[in-house]
């Protein structure tokens, strides 16, 4: 086991290598922001809300996946460090829902984000998709974080029911040829609703308790039909 | 569905069963040229067949803009709407395309036929301004007449190729495509003989001993360092160490592609390169390939380069007849095979990483790095990847030596640069010159200064990822290391040159209408940060400035620059940047009028 030490804002840790920089800023006690990491995701680098600046590199690296290196000099909270960081929550905020993602709020607050920085802001605004007794999809709250297409793929279902649709920003996850989802090979499992960080996906009967349904009427609305499965296709 | 469909499909699908996944692009675009577009029964075919989820495919049908789910069957017609081709009257010759084809066929009008699209770069900035016809390359489209972009014939577009060099260029003043006969005449693919059969013979009995002949691989890769030949793509990165990694790192497979998938605005050296002369790029290649010890190539071509992909389809096919490509090549015991790969309309994919996904047959999303291409590139295999231009100084370097070479140019860039000088000059075109004449020189001296009637306002160096250059720059020599002291960048060699009398603001929208379009959408600070910045200039250009928009856009522009995963993200913020240091005015809310020059 090899062991590293670098110095984070000042304060020496050592760890093993491999260790990723928000690992090890977390062991001097310092929790490095995130929106698209999760732990048993592939890290992708995509929010980019974690970059921090370490001395000698031009650019600042994502924490989340930046392995640590020997006598590394790390600062979490640089101007430019921050400048990113309040930029991008206030790029999100002019781009997404993002009521029910607390966690982004308080990332705005702490950062100082103003929420409506950009005025000419084109916003995400999609209607609901409601097309299976499971779940529904409000891509309005959608920050692109790629949680939901990797469950569905190879971070653990191999079902690959959903991937992307168009492209930069207007990204978004779609279905082959936005079919529902019944027609898809999706299975229900839902590891994607499960990962979903800002409330886009949610399973259907608190959907519908949050738009006034009584509960017998949700039961009705989203009881299945068993079926064997010849039926379907 | 049906048997009409399905047999043709299969014809295709037969081709790219073998290659699976990494078949998806060729065969989407094969089906597509049979089908006129990609229907979900034909989608979902080709991805059974080649074993891709269908979702995956659908994702990658969303990504390229040259793949289409719509039905309508009509042709394409490309108006080049980006900063170089607008300076020349492209939204006119846009809007009278428009109306030409909403015209009633009976009345001389096209509309059952045609659609027509505003696109980015063309690369045919010399002919501005560019509409491309299907695949047909129309120049100086005449929006007075715009009848007669549909009687153009399918030729060569004859670039004005001029400067003091001709090491890259000899071959691009024929009126067509260089042959191999023609190019092995001029001396071509010496460069490659020698390097396997023309070593010292100190070292070839040794590397006889193995079994090989000629100049063993690591002399070749000696060689391109001694040359210090840097990268041509933008990157500027030695070919020397990218080709010595590849060559040290573990593994049996290895690769070497070309990036020929230039679209950069305001470039359009390597089309031209391909097009008039493809043996040299291809001979660079093979050369790299032997010093790497790579046995399969790639060459990946931008996907609206219709010529390119044809001269080089045909010069990689009478290179295999020859024999310099495919088994023991000129009995060297060395195998090297070629494929050909066609992009499919996303500017990402010029990003190395994303060049890769591409001809793995994914959407075109740039890796995080590192790892880098040298240990885990093209198929997670140790990859070599060099831009066009970077191959062609290949076999010079070879067949005169390193010694030679590095006389040309300064210390620190060494060699010939080809530059792409368009925009308000009298003689736009390719200049070929040795790094280090300055910018005046250039602009001056070789393309015949600032059209008639106007003054030099400024130029856009680098193309849409580039920065301003002023008057004061004008004496800076044009050297990677000049350059980068001066706070501008040389990136692939477009020039973009305006005068006086042009509306920088409109020039700026259209800059960051062209990333936010062509944004991957991967990570945060490009897939938002593109998008405000282009919807602020366009406000601007418009004519209203709001306070704070000069911070808006240097926030965007630095969080892009700092924090973005690829150099996609970390340039398209330049162009703002620069403007907001050189020209602060454009910025200032006082000054909202726009009545300035709205002369395009």
């Amino acid at each position: 086991m090899t062991i590293v030490t670098l110095t984070i804002d000042g304060k020496q840790v050592s760890v093993e290598a491999g260790t990723t920089l928000m690992q090890a800023a977390r062991q001097t006690g310092q929790e490095i922001p995130t929106i698209c990491y999760h732990d048993h995701c592939t890290g992708n680098g995509l929010c980019r809300l974690c970059v921090v600046e370490v001395e000698g590199m031009r650019l600042l690296p994502p924490a989340c996946i930046t392995t640590v290196q020997e006598g590394q000099q790390v600062h979490t909270s640089s101007e430019k460090v921050i400048r990113s960081r309040r930029t991008i929550l206030e790029m999100l905020a002019s781009t997404v829902d993002l009521s029910e993602a607390p966690e982004i709020q308080t990332f705005l607050d702490e950062y100082q984000a103003d929420r409506d920085r950009f005025p000419d802001a084109e916003r995400r605004e999609l209607p609901v998709i409601d097309d299976n007794p499971m779940y529904i999809r409000d891509y309005s709250k959608c920050v692109l974080c790629w949680r939901c297409v990797q469950v569905c793929a190879e971070d653990a279902q191999y079902t690959f029911a959903i991937n992307f649709t168009g492209r930069g920003y207007h990204s978004m996850i779609g279905t082959f040829f936005d079919q529902p989802m019944p027609a898809t090979t999706c299975v229900f499992c839902g590891q994607c609703v499960g990962v979903c960080p800002t409330g886009a996906l949610k399973p259907k009967r608190e959907w519908l308790l949050e738009q006034g349904l009584a509960p017998d009427e949700i039961f009705e609305a989203t009881k299945t039909k068993k079926r064997r499965r010849d039926d379907r296709a | 569905m049906s048997q009409s469909e399905l047999i043709p499909l299969q014809l295709i699908l037969n081709e790219y069963k073998q290659i699976g996944r990494s078949g998806l692009l060729p065969a989407l675009l094969a089906a597509q040229k049979q089908f006129g577009f990609l229907s979900p029964s034909i989608s979902a075919e080709i991805g059974r067949t080649l074993g891709v989820p269908l979702a995956e495919v659908y994702g990658v049908i969303e990504f390229y803009s040259m793949l289409t789910t719509n039905p309508d069957g009509k042709t394409s017609v490309q108006v080049c709407c980006d900063a170089i081709c607008a300076l020349q009257g492209a939204d006119r010759v846009f809007e009278a395309l428009q109306q030409h084809c909403e015209v009633s066929s009976d009345d001389g009008g096209h509309h059952a036929d045609y659609h027509v699209e505003r696109v980015a770069c063309l690369g045919l900035c010399n002919h501005a301004p560019a509409v491309k016809v299907g695949e047909i390359a129309v120049g100086k489209a005449d929006p007075g007449n715009p009848e007669t972009v549909f009687l153009a014939e399918d030729k060569p577009l004859i670039d004005h190729v001029d400067g003091s060099l001709r090491i890259l260029t000899p071959n691009c003043c024929r009126p067509e495509a260089t042959s191999l006969d023609e190019y092995r005449h001029d001396g071509g693919y010496e460069g490659l003989t020698k390097a396997l059969s023309m070593a010292p013979s100190e070292v070839l009995a040794e590397f006889n001993a193995a079994g090989l002949s000629g100049m063993p691989p690591t002399e070749v890769i000696a060689e391109v360092n001694a040359a210090g030949l840097l990268g041509r793509g933008g990157a500027a990165f030695p070919a020397g160490a990218k080709w010595e990694g590849v060559s040290k790192a573990p593994g049996d497979i290895k690769y070497v592609v070309c990036n020929a998938d230039e679209s950069e605005p305001g470039s359009f050296k390597d089309r031209f390169l391909l097009e008039m002369d493809p043996h040299r790029t291809l001979e660079g290649l093979i050369i790299a390939a032997y010093a790497v010890g790579a046995k399969t190539g790639y060459i990946y071509i931008r996907g609206e380069y219709h010529r390119a992909l044809a001269e080089v389809k045909t010069a990689v096919e009478a290179a295999r007849q020859a024999g310099l490509i495919g088994k023991n090549i000129m009995g060297s015991g060395f195998d090297f095979e070629v494929e050909i790969r066609q992009g499919a309309g996303a500017y990402i994919c010029g990003e190395e990483t994303a060049l890769f996904e591409s001809i793995e047959g994914k959407r075109g999303f740039p890796r995080i790095k590192p790892p880098y291409p040298t240990t885990h590139g093209l198929f997670g295999r140790p990859t070599v990847i060099n831009n066009v231009e970077t191959l062609c100084n290949l076999p010079f370097i070879i067949t005169t030596g390193s010694e030679n070479y590095r006389k040309i140019g300064t210390a620190r860039s060494t060699g010939p640069k080809l530059f792409c000088v368009s925009g308000d000059v009298q003689r736009p075109g390719l200049y070929e010159v040795p790094f280090g004449i300055t910018l005046r020189e250039l602009l001056f001296d070789l393309a015949g200064g600032i059209r008639k009637g106007h003054k030099l306002k400024t130029v856009l160096l680098g193309g849409a990822a580039g920065s301003f250059a002023v008057e004061k720059d004008l004496d800076v020599r044009l050297s990677f290391e000049d350059l980068r002291a001066a706070g501008l960048s040389l990136g692939s060699g477009a020039v973009m040159v305006l005068d006086d009398s042009r509306d920088l603001r409109d020039v700026l929208r259209r800059v960051t209408h062209f990333f936010a379009d062509e944004s991957c959408g991967k990570c945060y600070p490009c897939q938002i940060g593109t998008q405000r910045q282009f919807e602020i200039m366009n406000r601007v250009a418009g004519g209203t400035v709001l306070p704070g928009d000069a911070g808006r856009l240097a926030d965007l522009g630095w969080t892009m620059t700092d924090a973005s995963l690829c150099g996609l993200g970390q340039t398209a913020g330049l162009a703002v940047l620069s403007a907001l240091e050189q020209f602060p005015e454009l910025f200032s809310p006082a000054q909202t009028d726009s009545s300035e020059q709205k002369g395009i």
